[in-house]
Order: structure tokens, then C-alpha cells, then sequence
């Protein structure tokens, strides 16, 4: 992608509306530290083994939002973004969902061992 | 030559892409030929079977990634640029970077067919051999020893590339570089169709990358990502192949229906019919062609509740395509028809897309394809879909174009012999291979026997090939004559609506002399509300600054061809050097001073 | 109040260069949920050992996941500090980025070697296959980030970046994060969901 990587100036000037100030960088940061330690944590606490995987998924799911939100800036900036980014990642989830169930799920009336 | 060379001009860049793609056409031929010669009798014996197999395997993929995807991006850069009234694409020497790796890529493909004794192979050709999907783990290291497949797996990673660099540059292209004035639901059909091309280019390549690069691992490396002993199943090729495979063929035809809805209107002097609803639909099909991958895997035994699913979303996906083939003959509807020969092309298409949809819809039902998996049924489908189809629709494009990127009109007389050889040619080609397969005979077999019953319907089928290729030689000597006889064209030949119509044949570098400010859909075309714009002026009333060319995007792409030899001749220093070149044109071209 | 309005007219309102690199992220997308489907479709079809639960390290991959969140916060400074035009503070949080970025990628070269040691190679089985080959292509896109944050940074102390170049930087960072974000994905369920 090197097109994007250093074109000569286009004299984009600071923007300050668009993006947050360096107090929100860090109250992100801190969440996301958070959250990893909340992570790490669930899983070797052995009281959550039956919803394991669940927490970890929403825990994740929490920390790339937050990421995607305000170090991408896609919370205050054009929300046509959110749609290049989104559709496929909607996309790639789907793909991923569906390859999950035709390997292993019921959809195949067949078991996990069967698939292959 | 260095001009050329060197080029970021949209324009440039298309008759590149033009040229090349047309040479690949011709050699795609070349191949069907040699195919059809040795299918024309029972039990024939022109070329061996492993050269048999060498042959449908490169005529698939060139046709696919070097004929018909690179004839569609000819148009992408000559004629969206034009149609939305910009200068130029977002990205011009990333433009120029998509033309050079595609060009590379497809050389490296085609030097299999030469390079045998280099690899110690006892003949000529080590061309890839194991179909243009290349199914694992027929094409593991154990089963395919030789370089053929790597030439394969190589090549399409780099094309991949190519292609998807040209899918950025249109998405950004399309949305960014618009005329003031001209709205998405301005944005003419042709143009719109690329763009959800492009999105299909996008999201489809990752994954068939992905593919590769676990054939490339297993074969160079010893994973065993398609080793079923190790406890992996080559049903995660097939996956991966068609998860991309399905959004590939939307990514043939779509193009072809962005120029049948802009040559329809034109000559029926009518706007395109429910013009929202041809664009919408076609939005549709791109997402709906993403859950419909495991119809091609009926044969594997995936159990019903899969098999369901994918023959219900496969039969749906049939409605938004229907709905697009009524609005084109709505179009004809009651028009003003002038019968071009680009108008002829594009009626071919409706009728022989509609036949080859109505195969794929019988496919469509798992127990019925289950009968037609693997049989010439399914050649004949994707035939009719992509030659009935896409061929046509792309020359309905050439003729209608040809004026706008060259000056000079075809001739009409001739146009009209190569459509109605062209037009007999692939019925007699392509229909009888509906029988040919309901009758039992496979496909990538090189012979079958006298017994089948099937030798007359194949010698027929031969027969229409080869006046397919007299076809292709008419429109060859029309090429030929056009150069020094065709009639020079005005700025619109036809009458169009579009923007492309308001400025001279060939057109200037800058193309616009002032952008045009767009007040409706149809901005040549006088309409209820609206007169026709004027058209911008001969001669631009201020300078136009044009960018100057760039070595950098060759010279980054030559780095991928070397960057590929090093797995194939197993020299590690080519690789060292292939990133070395690679790297130097990316830097090179990120700090040269160039200004859109 | 968009960014490229002041400076090139765009049809959309928005910068070119910005447009283009979301729709190479979402390119992205499925490349890496294709990695990953594989591992997990693959998960516990492997016919001999090592498995996941016996191999991998989480303590330490927590430091290194720590570690690259962290690097994204200096990511996000520099940027903000590229745009005041503070290009002091722009300067150190751009090469601290790329520290982090080259942190990380030691810690992903003790842990392979050491897994190698552990018995699991690329051939060994087919969690070593997709298992390496997904944190490896990563690792690349880490390494092209590292190397894209260290031209920034060269070409700052050569005075070349400024607030001029913001949008530079903030497309650099887009790149960088989204590395990130595609590590907290491998984090969760290549290691924390054995
Ligand atoms: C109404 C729309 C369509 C339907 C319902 C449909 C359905 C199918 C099905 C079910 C198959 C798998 C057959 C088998 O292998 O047993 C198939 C194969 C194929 N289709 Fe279509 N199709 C449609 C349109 C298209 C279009 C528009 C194209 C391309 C321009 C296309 C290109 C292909 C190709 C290339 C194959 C064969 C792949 C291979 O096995 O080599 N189809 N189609
Ligand atoms: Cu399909």
C-alpha cells in the first residue's frame, strides 16, 4: 500500500474537531489494559470455566471495539468508514461463522467427525 | 516507447490492458482449439494426456485471469475515468502498478509451456495441470512432483495482487472522483457495475490468497494444510477455492451487464429501464453471490441441511438476476432501435445469458446436479454464462467503445459477420455440450470411446469452435483495416448519454477540458426536466497541469516475478534480491515528487 | 470539518488516500478471518502432539499482547502530536511505537524458538501448521508496520514530517491499530480459548 504511504504533503492541516485529545488516548488505554487483565484473569479462575469462552469472546469483542472507536477514530469520523470497514468485516465474520458450522456444526446432520 | 513505458495515463493503461488481454485471448484460443481437435473423434490421439490436462488447465485460468478479468479492466481504466468526468483514476501510478504485475504475472503463467528442460522435465511443457481450481490434494507436492502447479499457485498470487491494488483504485476512483453534480444514483450503469466489481475484487482475493498460500506452505515447505494423513482435509481447498470462486464469477459478468446497460439505452435511444433497480440488483447480487459458494460441493456430501441451504440461496440469487435481464428487454421495450453491430453483441448477451442461467438454475437443485457434476453439462453452463455472456457483452463494449478509445469507427459489414459467426459459432460449440454431458461424458477427460455415443454431438461441437475462431479472425482484419481505413469518429458516434460522448475520439490527456457539472442521469440526453449540457469547450481556457510518468511501478512489480523464481528454481538470494527490488520501487515511488 | 475538504475537493468529502487504506483493512478482514477459520476448523484434528493446551505460554503472551496495546496508545500520541505540531513529542511517541512494535516481534521469536524446541515445528501437526503460519503472517504485517513507523520517524528527524503530513501519519496509524485489533482476535481465540 505504499500509494498511501508518502505522497508529498496535501497540506492536510490539523483537525482537532475530528479526533480526541490525548486524555481519552489514555482513558482507552486503561480500559483496554483492563479488559487484558480481565482476560487473563477469567481464565485461570477456574469458576468461570462453563461460560469461558463467551466472557473471552465478549471481553475481545469489547477491546477491539474500543480500538476500532477511538484510536481508528471511527466514532467521529465519516461514518461511510464504518461502512468500508464494517461490510467486510461482516463478511469475514459470516465466512467464519459458516466454515465453523459446515466443519463442525449440526448443519451437516453428520457430527463433528464427519465433515472430513 | 518510454512514454509508454512509463505511462500513469488512464488511457495508456487501458489499451495496455487491452492489448495484453487480447494476446492472452488469442492464446486462451489457441488452447481451446488444440482441446477441440482432440476431442473432435472418439479415442483421438493429437496430444497426450498429460498435455490434455496442461491444456483445459491453462485454458481456464488464462481465459479467466488473463483474457476476460484484464478485457473488463481495459474498460475500467479507458472508460470510468471518462463517465464520471475526472481527469484521471484516484491513484494513477498504482494503476500503472496493477497493468505491470498483471502483464508479469501473466508471463510467468504462460513461460511454463517453454521451460521443461530447465526442471529437467522431458518435454517442453510444464504447464499447470490440475484444472483451473486446482483441487488439493491432487495438487499436493506427493501427486503433482513437477513445477507445473507452482507455476500455477505463483502466478495467481501475483495476479491476485494486481488485481487488488486495481480494486482499491476504482472503489476510491468511483466515489472520490465524481464530476460536481453527479450523484451515486447519476453515477452511469457501466461505472456502477464496476465498483461493485471491485468490492467483490476486494473481499474475494484475500481468501483464495489465503488458499494458495497454504498450497504454496504444503508444497515448499512440508505443512500438511491438504494432507488428508495428517489428519487435514482437502475439502478446505474447496472451501477456500470457491468462497472465492462464486464472487469470481460475478466479478466476469458483472462488467459484461454494466456494458449491455449502457449500449442498450444508446441504441434504443431509450434510458435504461428501472435504471435504480438494474443498480440495486446488481448490489444485491454482489452480497447474495457470497453465500452461495458450496453449490459447486453438492458432489461431496456436505448432508441435507447444508445442501438445502445452498440450493435455496443459489435459486435466489437467480431472482435479482432475472430481474436485470427484464429490464433490459423492457429497455428494447418500444425503442428507437438503431441495429449496430455493438447493439447486436449486446442482445447475444440477454439471450444467451438467459439460457445459461436457466442451466445454472437446474444445477441449482443438488439431486438433479448431482447428475450433471463434472459432466460437459456444467462446460456448456459456464460456456453459455461466460462466452454467451461475458464475451459478447465485451464485445458489445469493443464496438461500442472502440471509436472513443482509438478515433476510428469499426466497420459495420464486418462487425456484422463477426457477430452472427461468432453467434452460430458458440451455439454450435456450447449446445450440444448440454447433451454431450446428460449423456455421460466427464469432463478433463482427453478421450472417451465410440461406444459412448457421443462422437457426432463432439465432432459438431468442434466444428462451432473452429468458426469461432474464423469469427475471431474477422474482427481481426476489421482491427486491421479500421487502422488505416475506418472512418474517423466524431466526439459521439452513436448519440450517447453519457459524459465519455462529450469530448473528442481519442480524447485529450487532461480528457476534460473543463469538468462538466453534471445535472442529471442522463446528462447528454435531453430529458423532461432537463436540456442537454454543453459540451465542455476544443480547447481548455487554462493550462491543465498532467502528471509526468513513473519508472517506480515497473520497476516495484518486476520485483514479484523475481520474488516468485526463488521458491520455483529453490534460489534463495532471488528471493533477497525480489524484496530488495520491491522494496527500493515502493520507496522510490512513496518519496519521488509527483502531483495528481 | 472532514479533513480533505480544505485541500483536494473529493466527490465524497473525504481524502483519497484515507478511502482507499479503509478498504484495504476490509480487504484485510478476510484475510485473516480465512487464517483463522482454518485454525479453528482445523482445532483438534491434529494426529499427533504437541496440542495447543501443552505449548503455549500465556504469562508471556500477555506481556506481549500488553505490550502491543501499548504501543498503539504511543501510536495515537504521536498522532496527536504530529497535529498540534508538537513534532518534539511527535518524534520520541513514533519511534516509541516502533520499539514496541520491534518488543513485540522479540517476543514472537522467543516463543517460536522455544516451541520448536518444545517439538512443535511448521510439520510437526496441524496445529503447528496454522497455528504458525496465522501468527506468522501477523508477525509480517508487525514487521511492515515496524518498518513503515521507522521511515516516519527518519523522515521526521530530517524535519520532512510535519503537521503538514498529519494525514500521513494518522493512515499509518489506521494500519497499526488495525494490526493490533487483529492480535486481540489471535489473542482470544488462538490462546486464551484452548
Ligand atoms: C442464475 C445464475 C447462476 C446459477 C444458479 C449458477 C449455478 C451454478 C452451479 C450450481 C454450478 C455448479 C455446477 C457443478 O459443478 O456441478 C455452477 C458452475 C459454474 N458457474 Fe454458474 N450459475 C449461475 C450463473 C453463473 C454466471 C453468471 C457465471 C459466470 C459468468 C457462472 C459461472 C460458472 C462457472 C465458471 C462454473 C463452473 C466452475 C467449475 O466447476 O469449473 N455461473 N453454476
Ligand atoms: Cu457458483
Amino acid at each position: 500500500m505504499s500509494e498511501q504511504s508518502g505522497e508529498p504533503p496535501r497540506g492536510a492541516g490539523p483537525h482537532e474537531h475530528a479526533h480526541p485529545d490525548a486524555e481519552t488516548y489514555l482513558r482507552v488505554a486503561a480500559a483496554l489494559v483492563v479488559l487484558t487483565v480481565l482476560e487473563v484473569g477469567v481464565f485461570y479462575v477456574p469458576a468461570f470455566r462453563p461460560v469461558l469462552v463467551p466472557t473471552l469472546l465478549v471481553l475481545s469483542a469489547l477491546k477491539f471495539s474500543l480500538v476500532v472507536l477511538f484510536y481508528m477514530h471511527l466514532k467521529m469520523d465519516s461514518p461511510f468508514f464504518s461502512f468500508l470497514f464494517g461490510a467486510p468485516l461482516l463478511l469475514a465474520t459470516g465466512v467464519l461463522v459458516a466454515l465453523l458450522f459446515l466443519f463442525f456444526g449440526t448443519l451437516t446432520l453428520r457430527g463433528a467427525a464427519g465433515a472430513g | 516507447m518510454k512514454r509508454w513505458i512509463t505511462t500513469t495515463d488512464h488511457k495508456r493503461i487501458g489499451l495496455l490492458y487491452f492489448w495484453t488481454a487480447f494476446c492472452f485471448f488469442l492464446v486462451g484460443g489457441l488452447e481451446a482449439l488444440l482441446i477441440r481437435l482432440q476431442l473432435a473423434q472418439p479415442n483421438g490421439h493429437l496430444v497426450s494426456a498429460e498435455t490434455y490436462n496442461q491444456l483445459f488447465t491453462m485454458h481456464g485460468t488464462t481465459m479467466v485471469f488473463l483474457a476476460l478479468m484484464p478485457l473488463s479492466a481495459s474498460f475500467f481504466n479507458y472508460i470510468v475515468p471518462l463517465q464520471i468526468g475526472a481527469r484521471d483514476v484516484a491513484f494513477p501510478r498504482l494503476n500503472a502498478f496493477s497493468y505491470w504485475v498483471f502483464l508479469l504475472g501473466g508471463l510467468l503463467l504462460n513461460a511454463s509451456w517453454l521451460v521443461g528442460p530447465l526442471f529437467h522435465a522431458p518435454h517442453w511443457n510444464v504447464a499447470p495441470n490440475g484444472g483451473w481450481f486446482g483441487y488439493a490434494n491432487l495438487t499436493e507436492r506427493q501427486f503433482s512432483p513437477g513445477p507445473n502447479i507452482d507455476f500455477w499457485l505463483l502466478g495467481l498470487q501475483i495476479l491476485g495482487i494486481s488485481s487488488l491494488a486495481a480494486g482499491f483504485n476504482f472503489i476510491v476512483t468511483i466515489l472520490n472522483m465524481r464530476a460536481p453534480g453527479m450523484k451515486m444514483l447519476r453515477v452511469p450503469a457501466f461505472s456502477w457495475m464496476t465498483l461493485v466489481t471491485q468490492f467483490l475484487v476486494i473481499t474475494a482475493f484475500p481468501v483464495i490468497t489465503v488458499g494458495l498460500v497454504f498450497l504454496m506452505f504444503d508444497r515448499f515447505f512440508g505443512t500438511h494444510f491438504y494432507v488428508a494423513t495428517a489428519g487435514a482435509t482437502p475439502l478446505l481447498w474447496q472451501h477456500l477455492f470457491w468462497l472465492f470462486g462464486h464472487p469470481e464469477v460475478y466479478i466476469l459478468i458483472l462488467p459484461a451487464m454494466g456494458i449491455v446497460s449502457e449500449v442498450l439505452p444508446t441504441f434504443a435511444r431509450k434510458p435504461l429501464f428501472g435504471y435504480t433497480v438494474v443498480v440495486f440488483s446488481g448490489v444485491l447480487i454482489g452480497f447474495m453471490g457470497w453465500g452461495v459458494w458450496s453449490h459447486h460441493m453438492f458432489a461431496v456430501g456436505l448432508g441435507p441441511i447444508a445442501d438445502s441451504v445452498f440450493a435455496g440461496t443459489t435459486m435466489l440469487i437467480a431472482v435479482p438476476t432475472g430481474v436485470k435481464i427484464f429490464n433490459w428487454i423492457a429497455t428494447l421495450w418500444g425503442g428507437d432501435i438503431r441495429g449496430s453491430t455493438a447493439l447486436h453483441f449486446a442482445v447475444g448477451f440477454i439471450a444467451m445469458f438467459i439460457i445459461g442461467g436457466l442451466s445454472g438454475v437446474t444445477h441449482a437443485s443438488p439431486p438433479a446436479d448431482l447428475q450433471q457434476t463434472d459432466t460437459y453439462y456444467v462446460v456448456a453452463h459456464i460456456h453459455y454464462v461466460l462466452f454467451g455472456g461475458t464475451v459478447l457483452g465485451l464485445f458489445a463494449g469493443i464496438y461500442y467503445w472502440w471509436p472513443k478509445m482509438t478515433g476510428r469507427l469499426l466497420s459495420e459489414p464486418l462487425g456484422k459477420w463477426h457477430f452472427w459467426l461468432t453467434f452460430v459459432g458458440m451455439n454450435l460449440a456450447f449446445f450440444p455440450m448440454h447433451l454431450i454431458g446428460l449423456l455421460g461424458m466427464p469432463r478433463r477427460i482427453y478421450t472417451y470411446t465410440p461406444e459412448l455415443g457421443v462422437s457426432a454431438l463432439n465432432l459438431v461441437s468442434t466444428v462451432g469452435a473452429f468458426l469461432i475462431a474464423v469469427a475471431i479472425l474477422v474482427f481481426l482484419v476489421n482491427v486491421l483495416r479500421t487502422r488505416t481505413h475506418g472512418r474517423p469518429a466524431p466526439n459521439d458516434p452513436w448519440g450517447g448519454a453519457t459524459l465519455e460522448w462529450s469530448i473528442p475520439s481519442p480524447p485529450p490527456v487532461y480528457n476534460f477540458s473543463v469538468i462538466p457539472t453534471v445535472a442529471s442521469r442522463l446528462p447528454r440526453w435531453k430529458t423532461e426536466r432537463h436540456e442537454p449540457m454543453r459540451d465542455p469547450p476544443a480547447v481548455p481556457p487554462a493550462p491543465i497541469h498532467v502528471p509526468p510518468g513513473s519508472w517506480w511501478p515497473l520497476i516495484a512489480a518486476l520485483g514479484l516475478p523475481v520474488l516468485a523464481l526463488a521458491p520455483l528454481t529453490h534460489t534463495l538470494w532471488l528471493a533477497f534480491l525480489g524484496a530488495a527490488i520491491l522494496l527500493v520501487g515502493i520507496y522510490r515511488w512513496a518519496f519521488e515528487p509527483f502531483e495528481v | 470539518m472532514t479533513h480533505a475538504a480544505a485541500t483536494h475537493h473529493t466527490s465524497m468529502g473525504l481524502d483519497s488516500r484515507k478511502m482507499a487504506f479503509w478498504a484495504f483493512i476490509g480487504s484485510e478482514c478476510l484475510l485473516f478471518s480465512s487464517l483463522i477459520s482454518t485454525y479453528l476448523v482445523y482445532k483438534g484434528r491434529s494426529v499427533v502432539g504437541p496440542s495447543p493446551h501443552e505449548i503455549l505460554n500465556i504469562p508471556f503472551t500477555s506481556v506481549s499482547t500488553f505490550d502491543l496495546l501499548m504501543s498503539s496508545l504511543m501510536m495515537v500520541l504521536a498522532l496527536a502530536a504530529v497535529q498540534r505540531g508538537d513534532m518534539k513529542w511527535g518524534k520520541i511517541w513514533l519511534f516509541a511505537t516502533a520499539l514496541l512494535g520491534l518488543v513485540f516481534l522479540g517476543g514472537q521469536v522467543i516463543e517460536f524458538t522455544e516451541f520448536v524446541h518444545k517439538g512443535l515445528t511448521l510439520q510437526t501437526n496441524l496445529f503447528g501448521c496454522t497455528f504458525f503460519v496465522l501468527t506468522g503472517t501477523h508477525g509480517a504485517h508487525v514487521t511492515v508496520g515496524v518498518l513503515w513507523l521507522l521511515t516516519l520517524w527518519v523522515r521526521a528527524l530530517q524535519g520532512k514530517l510535519g503537521p503538514g503530513q498529519a494525514l500521513t501519519v494518522e493512515i499509518t496509524g489506521l494500519y497499526w491499530h488495525f494490526v493490533d485489533v487483529v492480535w486481540i482476535v489471535i489473542f482470544t481465540v488462538v490462546y486464551l480459548i484452548q
